[in-house]
């Protein structure tokens, strides 16, 4: 499943609600910062089951499926 | 795979709420609903003073900013000369409930043909989070530094039973954010909502608990923590006054 998921990491406003929610627990943040100055979120496709539990959370429309 | 799931393109811009601010995800919710009912081009917003006035940054649709409180009564002035457009009014606890009660009270005493979200994250968010008519007893804010005292100020309101039990209004719930699930449940109080519109039966109210991270001094998870371990005990979820079925 490569990249079923799509991340606009400059909309990332890094409270985690989808890094705590995700039952995957495939979210972390990145080490670089976003052109707004937070550590946005990365996905790990490989633990990734595209089941929208983040795209429901995230209050900035970060993700897409 | 799972179904698809995008952000509904009238609300697919980047806004300026804070880190974990349930607004967010509760005007996503309510496109997400027009969209599936076909209504996100046949909207209006009558948009309340507070946080909620940010979303005139991110939502590509009709809108007017009312002043503050008022938004169910301009909502019902859009309704009276455009009953062919669905009527949403966005407003904050403290817009709806403190500022505007009288407006958003006779909206529902009158059964309006109107849909009003009212966000409750229990204290004025915009301004600094000073005390609200749904701000818990003993919360600190910074109008009640000490803890509020319900004896003096009153208890937190609950609108959604006010209106259900006392007026003939078509539907009144109350849903959550802090959960997935709780967040689905929310959409589908939202389309029934919104439906009850379309179908003239009536007004309709949904409140939705909602955190509030910077004015509650937490972070983005304990907030929504909060709401499930203390809000949601005295702010029940749930319908209060159910739709009847028309067949
Ligand atoms: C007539 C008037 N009085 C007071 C204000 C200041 N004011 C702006 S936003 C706000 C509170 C909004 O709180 P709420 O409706 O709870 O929305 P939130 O910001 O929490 O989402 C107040 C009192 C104002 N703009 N106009």
């Amino acid at each position: 499943m490569a990249n079923i998921i799509k991340v606009r990491t400059e909309r990332c406003k890094e409270c985690g609600l989808c890094v705590v929610n995700c039952p995957k627990k495939a979210i972390e943040f990145e080490e670089k910062i976003n052109q707004s100055g937070y550590r946005a979120v990365q996905v790990k496709n490989e633990l990734c089951i595209a089941c929208g539990v983040c795209y429901t959370m995230c209050p900035d429309g970060v993700y897409e499926i | 795979m799972g179904k698809t799931r995008k952000t509904p393109s009238i609300i697919d811009k980047p806004m300026n709420f804070c880190p974990g601010c349930g607004h967010g995800i509760i005007i996503r919710l309510i496109c997400e609903v027009l969209e599936e009912l076909g209504q996100d081009n046949n909207v209006i917003f009558p948009i309340g003073v507070g946080c909620s006035s940010n979303l005139g940054g991110g939502l590509v649709a009709d809108r007017f900013h009312c002043s503050h409180g008022r938004a169910a009564a301009v909502a019902s002035g859009m309704k009276a000369v455009s009953p062919e457009n669905i009527i949403v009014s966005y407003q904050g606890d403290g817009d709806a409930y403190s500022i505007g009660i009288a407006e958003t009270i006779n909206a529902a005493y009158r059964n309006e043909n109107i849909t009003v979200v009212t966000v409750n994250n229990t204290n004025f968010g915009m301004t600094g989070g000073q005390m609200s008519w749904t701000t818990m007893p003993k919360q600190k804010t910074t109008t009640s530094q000490l803890g509020r005292d319900c004896d003096k100020t009153g208890y937190p309101m609950k609108f959604p039973e006010l209106v259900a039990s006392q007026f003939n209004i078509a539907y009144a719930a109350r849903g959550s954010v802090h959960s997935p699930a709780s967040i689905n449940k929310t959409k589908s109080y939202i389309k029934k909502a919104i439906e009850s519109q379309m179908n003239n039966e009536g007004y309709s109210v949904v409140e939705v608990m909602s955190p509030c991270p910077v004015n509650w001094n937490m972070t983005p998870v304990e907030a929504m923590d909060r709401i499930k371990n203390e809000l949601i005990d005295y702010f029940e979820l749930g319908e209060f006054k159910q739709r009847e079925v028309i067949k």
